[in-house]
């Protein structure tokens, strides 16, 4: 892959991340994630911007659907023969951009609807696209799958958010959470794959912050078969949600108590039953806990949820209004994008806010 | 008194200005010397940072460092403030009348009659007084909230003096701060504090001093031994 150009080298600097989730599943327009986004400019530099839509194709909600992005025509006609030999391809078609001032030469990026095929499944259908997607970022040199999941999608690259909104024509999708971040890249290249959300499946993740236990987590993952190829610390994040919630079955909120654990001091304050809990979850999840300074916003097509490392050195903002949930690193922004900060709060360190999607299905969508 | 010089508070009619319909701008008031600075909405990162004698009124909430490394002057915050209020602030007064996020007076000192202050109307999250060298902060609870503070308070403390209103848990206080009792020249501090506090809100504290702990280094120089 190209992404160590000269213009892509590193820029020391923080990030800007914004979630905004209807819990009744009424999909809504661009409008909220991008003003909010935008109105936190300042945050990144334009080495990145992505958004992660869910209920973003509600016709084909059943449906796998891929965003691929490739660098030229040879490592697209790769993946195309392998996809075609993995899987049957319902759909396949170009991405729709637009062409802006700022955004001009993106890679090619195209979109494919895809079932498997049923004579070579082994296991489940997630864990054949979670081998599949690894196996394209790992092996296919040029191509990087920015998302493979049902129902959702993510759109991510060079640039400052709003442009890569406008970019990605995000005006013509609607969803019932929307995700977002601005990137301000300190230890990683900025280039087309690096930017947010990271995703796998479903599970989609933004990050401001950096990971120093990246080497650590990694190494965990590596014996669950997720390999970490993305030259970035962001990616563990979404692996390991994935690992603990779908693998595991860990309760969302416990696995964010084991990607950010309660320090040995306040287990040693816990009455017995906790204590004996949050022990185990240190021990045998030692190396899935997440050091360093970040705050994550996790989106799945369960619900939304928000973490911060325990010092809380990175910021973050959560504010209820109606039926809407917003998280994002400042007040302004959710005041920016039309909400209410009249119920804002401030999570802890370290704790775990999710907030699930109820199962009713409303069809009718309705404008922020 | 030498918390309040009093000098501050005058309407200086002649440099005063009103900003309206702020939302997230950043570095308001940044720098500024004189003169009065009204703002409404919630106010971007790092506003008032080195300010050095302005008086400024936020009708709304302020984000993350406020107040960062002021010299001098006034802050009222009308809502809530974000994490690192007062970062190595050295001189002037901050008043918040709700909540403030972490790390609140993080490496706030003092030189001679320069003495930060920072009054927090509800209360405040973990480690409070990070390395605190001098100045005062106040934590007034006015709903005696049962958690007034976050965990690890005033880590690595080595000069000026915390009250906050409430109990505190044993474990919460770092290994480099003890607490007192109230003697009548923190009372005297402390009545000021909330009288300018009230003032400023339009509010009535109760004066309940046997309330407060008093919070204060055991040594001036902490980590004295640490390299030896």
């Amino acid at each position: 892959m190209v992404y160590l150009d000269d213009r892509y080298d590193r820029i020391p600097s923080g990030c800007s991340v914004f979630g905004v989730i209807n819990v009744n599943r009424v999909r809504f327009d661009w409008r909220p994630a991008v003003t909010g986004i935008a109105s936190m400019h300042e945050r990144s530099n334009g080495l990145g911007g992505g958004f992660a839509v869910y209920g973003l194709y509600p016709e084909y909600k059943e449906t796998m659907c891929l965003h691929i992005m490739y660098d030229d025509k040879a490592s697209r006609e790769e993946t195309e023969d392998y996809l075609r030999d993995m899987c049957r391809i319902i759909y396949e078609g170009k991405l729709p951009v637009r062409r802006t001032v700022s955004i001009f030469n993106g890679p090619e990026i195209k979109r494919y609807f895809v079932e498997p095929i049923h004579d070579i499944l082994v296991s489940s259908e997630e864990e054949y696209f979670r081998c599949l997607t690894m196996e394209i970022n790992r092996s296919i040199n040029g191509a990087f799958v920015l998302s493979c999941g049902k129902d959702m999608g993510i759109f991510k690259g060079v640039g400052y958010p709003e442009d890569i909104a406008e970019y990605f024509r995000l005006d013509e999708y609607k969803g019932y959470i929307w995700t977002a971040h601005g990137r301000f890249p300190t230890n990683t290249p900025g280039w087309w794959g690096g930017a947010h959300p990271f995703g796998i499946l479903d599970v989609s993740v933004v990050h401001n912050g950096e990971l120093s236990s990246y080497g650590a987590n990694r190494k965990f993952l590596r014996g669950y078969g997720y390999k970490c190829v993305l030259q970035t610390d962001t990616e563990v994040i979404a692996y390991l949600y994935d690992l603990l919630v779908k693998k595991h079955r860990l309760p969302e909120e416990i696995a964010m108590k084991v990607m950010s654990p309660p320090l040995w001091d306040e287990i040693e304050r816990m009455d017995e039953q906790e204590r004996v809990l949050y022990t185990s979850l240190r021990v045998i999840y030692a190396r899935a806990a997440l050091n360093g300074p970040f705050s994550v916003i996790i989106a799945t097509t369960k619900g939304m949820a928000v973490l911060c490392d325990r010092l809380k050195l990175r910021p973050m903002v959560t504010a209820k209004d109606g039926e809407y949930f917003i998280a994002s690193s400042e007040e302004s922004a959710i005041a920016a994008s039309g909400f209410s900060t009249a119920n804002c709060y401030m999570p802890r360190g370290g704790e775990p806010v999710f907030v699930p999607l109820n199962e009713e299905y409303v069809e009718e969508s309705v404008a922020v | 008194m030498i918390v309040f010089g009093g000098k501050f508070m005058e309407n200086r009619a002649d440099n005063y200005n009103n900003i309206k319909k702020v939302n997230g701008e950043r570095y308001i008031a940044c720098g500024l010397k004189t003169g009065r600075i009204t703002v409404e909405g919630i106010v971007g990162n790092d506003c008032a940072a080195f300010m050095d004698g302005a008086v400024m009124e936020i009708y709304g909430n302020a984000q993350d460092g406020l107040g960062n490394t002021m010299n001098n002057g006034y802050v009222i915050v009308h809502g809530h403030a974000g994490d690192i209020v007062g970062y190595s602030m050295r001189g002037g007064n901050i008043f918040i009348r709700d909540y403030a996020g972490y790390r609140i007076g993080i490496h706030m000192k003092e030189y001679k009659d320069r003495i930060p202050c920072i009054v927090i109307g509800e209360t405040v999250g973990e480690f409070l007084g990070e390395y605190m060298a001098g100045g005062v902060i106040a934590v007034l609870n006015k709903n005696s909230k049962e958690d007034p503070a976050g965990d690890h308070i005033a880590p690595g403390m080595h000069g000026g003096v915390i009250y906050i209103k409430g109990k505190v848990a044993e474990y919460k206080l770092s290994p480099q701060i003890k607490t007192e009792v109230l003697n009548d020249y923190d009372i005297s501090i402390l009545n000021n504090l909330i009288y300018k506090y009230e003032e400023q809100f339009h509010l009535s504290l109760s004066r309940n001093y046997n309330e407060y702990i008093k919070i204060v280094p055991k040594n001036s120089r902490p980590y004295g031994k640490f390299f030896i």
